[in-house]
């Protein structure tokens, strides 16, 4: 039976069961869906995800211009407009729209990894200073403020106009860092003609901060077991014990006042002017061809490059600190980058749909990346490979390091972002104190800083689902391919 | 309970509950819910600053949406958290306006005990009620 629009299904529907990880939503589920829904999961993931993540991805569906399927990754759950993991696709020259709520407030939030040449057993006795130094050079929590100086100007034509680039320019980083990193760390689409004053004043203080929420910067290490794909880990610099970075940050206040404002701006003209009826209004879209819809485009441009710079100057912060604790040089340490990228943006891309290549706006809401060899998206270095994708998991369960699979393209190039969380927040509270999480965790080898011991509570592992089923279920559908596991040994908490 | 935060309504995010019998006094427990969304104890937020605030919408949703929103503007850009709220709200020619002050201070790490960053409100599920007893607002923010 059609649930009647925006209605929450009590009980799970039906679906329609394509292999052991693809799962259907027919367009019968619901009134005005343009396509089907597709779920990528188990059974036993399915079973664990909340009701609203069926309604939320079926009203996605309804939105015009979208292709084939409204696609929810393994680690789904409900949010606010898309479900959280939620990926859809739109012809811009089929009247296409772009929707902030399908990208999230935190604009091109993301993750980057890097690499250093120490070994577990030479990083062991430096982990609680380590971990005590960076929570120090890399401000976390509420109103953080990070050390770079920079005039509201400098942010506003440099900084949000020239993303990494800027970084780079000013010292915080290496040349190489550049090829490194998605977009090679530079919206081109910005512009700044686009954004608030209000954005401005919001972010521009706030480069080289973690956040807070599921924000993190992690020590970790490369457990030998744990190297799926040999040939591929040694390729990017990965060796059985190593010690590695990883970090998962976005484009803070900038980005989030960003979405807001364009959020406001839909909503006064998305009927009115282009006669788009929505279920949901944190689905406010408007044609990514329209005045409107070039605005939001341009201006996310500039919190994506605003998030490049973020995680490049946090990187330099990083690189600092091991320096300084090791006596060495960041390079005698090699501390290269393996890659950065986002998990909450709408990139336009070409896809080949029922035989045609389409131009599209790909919306990405906690939702990774994940590009099939030999695509443009990919820098060179990897190109031949497939794309580095990176899925942070909780604190305490460990994080993927993967590769683009051969089945990417059937996801609009698209895998999961993390683990996915399965209890609220206030739940989690009630379960544990911070204070003896964070005990327990150090006893168990996890040393981890939190700016607040109520927000580490919120993000322990119990949570969250488990990573390992996740990972597993983007493999299986051949979307995405893991290549190492990575499990933490110290870690600063947002 | 003037405001309360409610469960299992959002898994990642922050949702609440605010009651009021006059909209400023509505407004004022919203706002409170923001600030201790970010902060364990409001009575360890002190007086030291008076923020003017202002502002107009169209309908009392929008007011009172801007204005939460304010408030995490102000938390951004001029590290201001605030736990006393007084505000006038009236309807002229069409139009809702606001103002009124609101007084916190900086914020401080070591003395406030510092919980979530807000983001944004959103505005799924985002609902503001007259009721029998006065006025109601459910909120979800972003975390």
């Amino acid at each position: 039976m059609p649930t009647s629009a925006g209605k929450i299904e009590s009980r799970k529907p039906e679906f329609i069961k394509i292999s052991d990880v693809i799962w259907d939503l027919p367009r019968s589920f619901k009134h005005g869906m343009r396509v089907p829904a597709r779920i990528v999961a188990t059974r036993k993931l399915i079973d664990a995800m909340d009701l609203q993540v069926y309604d939320q991805i079926s009203n996605v569906a309804t939105l015009p211009g979208i292709q084939k399927f409204a696609f929810c990754m393994p680690d789904g759950h409900s949010g606010y407009g898309f479900p959280i993991g939620g990926v859809a696709a739109f012809d811009v020259n089929e009247g296409g729209v772009i929707s902030p709520g399908g990208i999230g407030f935190d604009i091109n939030c993301g993750m980057r990894l890097a690499l250093t040449n120490l070994t577990r057993d030479e990083v062991m006795p430096h982990v609680k200073t380590l971990v005590d130094k960076l929570f120090h050079r890399v401000p976390a929590g509420v109103g953080s403020r990070g050390f770079v100086r920079l005039s509201k100007e400098e942010f506003r034509d440099e900084v949000a106009m020239e993303g990494s680039e800027w970084a780079i320019r000013k010292g915080y980083g290496w040349k190489e860092d550049l090829e490194r990193t998605e977009l090679s760390g530079r919206a081109d689409w910005a512009d700044n003609a686009t954004i608030s004053p209000r954005s401005v004043e919001r972010g521009f203080n706030q480069i080289g901060t973690l956040g807070s929420g599921n924000h993190y910067l992690e020590i970790q290490w490369v457990k030998p077991e744990n190297i799926m794909d040999e040939k591929l880990a040694a390729r990017w610099g990965i060796f059985p014990d190593q010690v590695v970075i990883m970090f998962h940050c976005g484009s803070r206040g900038f980005g989030h006042q960003i979405a807001t404002d364009y959020l406001t701006l839909f909503l006064s003209v998305m009927e009115r002017k282009y006669g788009i009826k929505i279920l949901d209004r944190e689905l406010a879209s408007a044609p990514f061809l329209s005045p409107e819809g070039q605005d939001y485009y341009k201006a996310m441009g500039c919190a994506v490059n605003m998030s490049f710079a973020n995680r490049q100057v946090i990187l330099h912060r990083v690189r600092e600190v091991f320096s300084e604790q090791f006596n060495k040089s960041p390079e005698e340490l090699g501390m290269h980058m393996v890659f950065d990228i986002a998990h909450n943006r709408g990139t336009f891309e070409k896809h080949e749909v029922d035989g045609k290549i389409k131009e599209l706006i790909v919306h990405r809401k906690g939702a990774t990346g994940c590009y099939h060899p030999g695509r443009e998206e990919i820098p060179e270095l990897y190109r031949a490979d497939g794309s580095p994708v990176i899925i942070g998991g909780s604190m305490e369960t460990g994080s993927y390091l993967l590769v683009g699979g051969p089945n990417a393209k059937d996801t609009f190039c698209s895998t999961a972002h993390g683990s996915g969380r399965t209890m609220s927040r206030a739940k989690a509270k009630r379960m544990v104190r911070g204070s003896e999480l964070l005990k327990k965790l150090e006893e168990r080898g996890i040393y981890v800083k939190s700016a607040s011991y109520s927000g580490a509570a919120e993000e322990a592992g119990f949570a969250y689902k488990d990573i390992d089923d996740v990972v597993e279920a983007a493999s299986q559908a051949g979307i995405s391919l893991p290549v190492v596991k990575l499990v933490p040994l110290g870690n600063v908490k947002g | 309970m003037p405001y309360r935060f409610l469960e299992d309504v959002a898994i990642a995010d922050v949702a609440f509950e605010a009651e009021g019998r006059v909209l400023p006094e509505l407004f004022k427990e919203a706002a409170l819910a923001v600030t201790n969304t970010m902060v364990q104890d409001l009575s360890r937020i002190e007086h030291k600053v008076a923020k003017r605030i202002k502002g107009a919408a169209e309908n009392i949703e929008m007011l009172l949406f801007h204005f939460l929103q304010d408030l995490i503007f102000y938390k951004d850009a001029d590290l201001l958290l605030f736990s006393d709220f007084q505000l006038t709200i009236v309807q002229r020619e069409g139009e809702w306006h606001l103002h009124g002050t609101a007084y916190g201070e900086e914020i401080s790490p070591d003395r406030h005990q510092l919980l979530v960053d807000v983001k944004a409100v959103s505005l799924h599920k985002y609902q503001v009620q007259k009721t029998a007893k006065g006025w109601r607002a459910v909120v979800i923010l972003d975390v």
